[in-house]
């Protein structure tokens, strides 16, 4: 009994109060939410708009410029809006490694002992990354790719053609004015990838030369010391140094080149959002449109987050 | 009378009074109400749309759906200036209807049946002021004279209502493949077919003629004949007032019965003092409301078709002015021309 009564009373008790104010505070947000999403359910109840998901089976009707999947008119929505995630993914993934390759270098050029190099990459990020990345798409896309020539004028080289309609590898055959080949890639998606990566190129530089700027400058003379040419001690002592400050600043980046593909409209190429757009406009279903899109990008993203923080382990410093 | 039923008799004998005012007042509505009382016509237009509804280096809006408003204007007011015009969006345009931002929206909008039901926009649509289709513009150096010419090759679509799909459904009866280029915007659509990405685009033929005053040089693309869907553009009113609807029906009708009986801006006067001399002129003297009451059973003036006509003109006068001969565009009346002269324009008698 003694001991019972020295304890706080509850209001002060450090063991229960926690878990109490957490309990309000979960209890609090699940209210809202709740409230939220009851409200949501009623309006669109009462406007006869439940969410439905059998439209997905029902065919597209429209068209798509370009897909790896099979895909024509006659076709359901979802294999419509899978050939756009198809897209996306494939201009995301290329993307992420051209940033990636292009971001580098820059970065460590700018440590170059080159004057020239070192202003050029100063520029290049001061630049690129302080345009809006719409319009750096528009200008790839209508000023640089729309720009090359048509039909019979198109470049051509052995084994390649590089055309206004796009870029032809293998064989290419000019069928009724029309160039075709077994392994194509559009304008479309050359100026949205060359966009992407210009763009994220400029900020993965930046990250870059944190990172490297963050090893101490005793590793640099060390190095030199022991006779390290410069190029190699960037490569065997620094850089990887520096992936442990790289890597979860790239990860943002990687993120937002993610979510920036989205803007494909804005140069003609069949994202998921494009195709969503479509898909919205024919079938009117704009909550269970979103979902998809909303839901879409954030698994891609949260996939790039997990594979990096994956990484970030890996090139953390091992502790024994 | 058992007496608790005597309280009730001065509150059926007061409903009685309150309806019969209504009755005697002549029309009930309070949109033509609420535009009398502010002495202005709100009218909703797109606004950027050379033909329809553009804003022109004066300031001041011209085009066939801007002739509407003026000519309703005109009909209710008096005065075919005493309009305000608001630009609206195609997403926009019909919460504005439906909040009474605008009261009537002449802008380019397609008559469907989920946006006339009442279970869908609940819109109240006027008579078809220009008869619209989806049509397909090409270079004329590219050779092209069909649709079927297309195919294998790239089209620009302008995304709209069903755009895409009017083009998959009739390219699917071709047979033919062919690569639509989708892009966010308009502008982005006709710049990339200016540019040579796509041998054809394809929106509303008036849209495309529209654009076309626009390019550089204009008579190097030609409209290919093929006509994609139907699509009938019509003024709106809302279901909820159907007085006002009414009258904006009938001002619409007005115009096209005047272009049927041969009276335009410049011979209203004219036809209008041979009516009143000649009192076997039946038809005509009605129309102009010498005679008769139509005007009044709409809750309009007597003369308001002299009013719409030497507002804007006949139909015939608004169309060449707007969209045909008379400006940059050069349609041809084609469907929109009058029904005695093999078109779809054709309005119901004024009895």
């Amino acid at each position: 009994m003694t001991s019972r009564s020295a304890a706080p009373p509850w209001w002060r008790n450090r063991r229960y109060l926690p878990w109490l104010v957490q309990g309000v505070v979960a209890l609090a947000v699940g209210v809202v939410v709740a409230f939220l999403l009851s409200n949501l359910l009623l309006n669109l109840t009462a406007r006869g708009l439940l969410l439905s998901w059998s439209w997905l089976g029902q065919p597209a009707g429209f068209d798509l410029a370009e897909s790896i999947l099979p895909f024509d008119a006659s076709l359901p929505y979802w294999r419509a809006l899978l050939a756009g995630l198809v897209n996306t993914l494939r201009v995301v993934i290329a993307g992420l490694v051209g940033a990636t390759v292009l971001g580098t270098l820059i970065g460590t050029a700018s440590f170059s002992s080159n004057g020239l190099l070192r202003g050029l990459a100063r520029v290049y990020v001061e630049v690129i990354r302080n345009i809006p990345l719409l319009l750096q798409l528009i200008f790839w896309y209508f000023v640089v790719f729309l720009a090359l020539p048509n039909g019979t004028d198109a470049i051509q080289l052995p084994g390649l053609v590089l055309a206004k309609s796009g870029l032809f590898l293998g064989d290419p055959q000019l069928v009724n004015g029309v160039w075709q080949a077994p392994l194509r890639f559009s304008v479309e998606f050359g100026a949205l990838l060359t966009g992407l990566v210009v763009y994220t190129a400029a900020f993965n530089a930046e990250v870059v030369r944190g990172g490297i700027a963050s090893v101490p400058k005793g590793q640099w003379e060390a190095a030199s010391s022991l006779g390290f040419a410069p190029l190699v001690t960037l490569r065997r002592i620094v850089l990887p140094q520096a992936l442990r400050v790289i890597v979860p600043g790239l990860n943002s980046q990687y993120i937002s080149l993610a979510k920036n593909s989205s803007l494909a409209v804005a140069c003609g190429f069949t994202d998921l959002y494009s195709v969503s757009e479509t898909t919205l406009n024919q079938t009117g279903r704009a909550v269970e449109v979103m979902l998809i899109l909303l839901g879409s990008y954030l698994v891609i993203d949260l996939v790039i987050s997990a594979l990096m923080n994956g990484l970030n382990g890996l090139v953390q410093l091992k502790e024994r | 009378m058992p007496p608790r039923f005597t309280f009730a008799i001065p509150l059926i004998a007061a409903l009685a009074l309150v309806g019969c005012a209504g009755d005697g007042g002549g029309i009930q509505s309070q949109k033509m109400a609420a535009i009398k009382g502010r002495g202005i016509l709100n009218c909703g237009v797109d606004g950027r749309l050379p033909g329809f509804s553009f804003v022109g280096a004066d300031g001041r809006y011209s085009g066939l759906d801007v002739d509407i408003c003026k000519a309703t204007a005109a009909a209710l007011l008096g005065d075919p200036a005493k309009v305000t015009y608001r630009d609206l969006s195609s997403t926009e345009r019909f919460a504005a209807l439906g909040s009474g931002e605008v009261d009537l929206l002449s802008r380019n909008t397609t008559m469907t049946l989920s946006r006339d039901a009442p279970g869908g926009n609940a819109l109240a649509f006027a008579p078809t002021t220009f008869f619209d289709g989806q049509a397909v513009l090409v270079p004329v150096s590219s050779g092209i004279k069909s649709l079927k010419d297309v195919a294998g090759k790239p089209i620009c679509v302008e995304t709209g209502t069903a755009t895409e799909l009017n083009l998959a459904d009739r390219m699917r009866v071709l047979n033919a493949a062919y690569t639509p280029l989708k892009f966010q915007s308009g502008d982005q659509t006709y710049a990339a077919y200016l540019q040579g990405r796509c041998v054809a685009v394809t929106s509303d033929r008036s849209q495309l003629a529209a654009k076309r005053t626009g390019f550089p040089k204009p008579s190097e693309h030609i409209l290919l004949a093929d006509v994609l869907s139907k699509e009938p553009l019509n003024p709106a009113t809302i279901n909820a007032d159907p007085a006002w609807a009414d009258a904006v029906r009938w001002v619409v009708y007005s115009l096209i019965q005047a272009e049927e009986m041969g009276i335009t801006a410049a011979n209203i006067d004219a036809k209008l003092v041979e009516a009143k001399a000649n009192k076997n002129l039946a038809q005509l003297r009605r129309f102009l409301g010498v005679e008769g009451d139509l005007g009044k059973q709409l809750g309009l003036p007597a003369d308001f078709v002299v009013k719409t006509v030497k507002a804007v003109g006949n139909y015939g006068e608004v169309f060449e002015r707007n969209v045909g001969q008379g400006s940059p565009l050069k349609l041809e009346r084609g469907v929109n021309q009058q029904w005695l002269k093999g078109g779809l324009m054709y309005s119901p008698p004024f009895l």
